[in-house]
């Protein structure tokens, strides 16, 4: 880079780091912080949630300097390819819990069916009554599911998995904000129903929450959000092919 | 540290060629997940250093979320002339999934001995 002088002016500068993945990954990961900074200020608001921030940050930057999402992504895919690992690594909060699934296996199981049918089902039915693209239907099926496998399975379908992600973002601050005072109202007091059903819906995001609350139902959440993955992953391929 | 990165990743490989050689319809990241799962019920324990790499890369799954929810910009398009259909499916598919997991567990779950104890403790 020897076109870059002390006396380089500021365009020359941006141009140079731009062209670099370490200008964006370095921004996303300190957008994420800032988001973080805000979240902790604000005592935990849900609707300052970091990852709002971080993308609502992120996207104003990008559109102020004219960057594309190629470019902004030769950075960011580093933070982006841990996506694959930390799904696997799901495995051992999973494993820790299992004495807690034996125990209520059953109820949960039901429960956590059930809500999985419910949370498809309904985004699909409610998508397609209002007149939704196909390519809308397939990200928005697996919405509960947290981020990684939500992407995969919209992959799978031959969907938009970055579309996926928002849809995912999106109905995880939504539950993070509406769940607690929901379960609340319809009577649902028992700290691990209450955690099941944010984890089963708002996977990470509504887990986060739900920790925030109780440790039993941050458990209860975390497992959810294992579990709704496996049965979700399992059963939206299959249920895809045989309505569509 | 090292040793449990790789173990990971080798799950992650392994889940990927499997579910790509048997046309499974699941992702290859969860069909780690399982392997891995195995691995750990064979063992009897979580190894100390794949807990502390798991719980590394989990404590911050938020920030993984960034780029691809950056890709809203990407597909602008899309959700501008669909987002009538996407507000309505996702605010009411939200809260009808957790009142019916939450109903549902509520009825079904037995109050048991351990749920009664103070949460902190758990």
């Amino acid at each position: 880079m020897t076109d870059i002088t002390p006396m380089a002016d500021i365009s020359d500068i941006w141009v140079y780091l731009s062209a670099s993945p370490l200008l964006f990954l370095t921004l996303t990961l300190a957008a994420f912080q800032a988001g973080t900074w805000l979240y902790t200020r604000s005592g935990h608001k849900p609707f300052l949630n970091p990852v709002l921030t971080a993308v609502i940050l992120m996207v104003g930057l990008l559109t102020l300097s004219g960057t594309t999402y190629e470019t902004y992504f030769e950075g960011a895919q580093f933070v982006h390819f841990l996506l694959g690992p930390a799904t696997v690594a799901l495995a051992i909060p999973l494993y820790r819990q299992f004495d807690r699934v034996r125990r209520s296996a059953l109820a949960l199981i039901a429960s956590l069916i059930c809500g999985s049918l419910t949370a498809m089902a309904t985004a699909v039915l409610l998508g397609w009554l209002m007149g939704a693209s196909r390519e809308t239907l397939m990200s928005l099926a697996p919405k509960s599911v947290t981020a990684p496998v939500a992407m995969g399975i919209t992959e799978q379908l031959g969907g938009l998995p970055s579309l996926t992600a928002v849809m995912v973002i999106l109905t995880g601050i939504l539950g993070a904000v509406l769940g607690p005072p929901l379960l609340t109202l319809i009577g649902v007091r028992d700290g691990r129903a209450r955690g099941l059903a944010m984890g089963t819906a708002s996977h990470g995001i509504g887990t986060a929450r739900a920790l925030e609350t109780s440790e039993l139902a941050g458990a209860f959440s975390g497992l959810a959000m294992g579990l709704n993955a496996l049965a979700t992953a399992i059963l939206l391929p299959l249920l895809w092919r045989l309505f569509f | 540290m090292l040793s449990a990165l790789t173990l990971i990743l080798t799950c992650q490989l392994a889940g990927e060629l499997i579910t790509r050689f048997l046309g499974l319809p699941v992702p290859g990241p969860v069909a780690g997940m399982v392997i891995l799962f195995a691995l750990l019920a064979l063992k009897g324990k979580v190894p100390d250093d794949i807990g502390v790499v798991a719980d590394g890369l989990l404590r911050h799954l938020a920030l993984l979320f960034v780029p691809a929810g950056v890709g809203i910009m990407a597909h602008l398009g899309l959700i501008g002339q669909d987002w009538l259909p996407i507000s309505v499916a996702v605010v009411g598919s939200t809260l009808a999934t957790i009142a019916v997991t939450g109903l549902m567990m509520s009825r079904l779950a037995r109050p048991q001995a351990g749920d009664r104890r103070d949460p902190g403790h758990d």
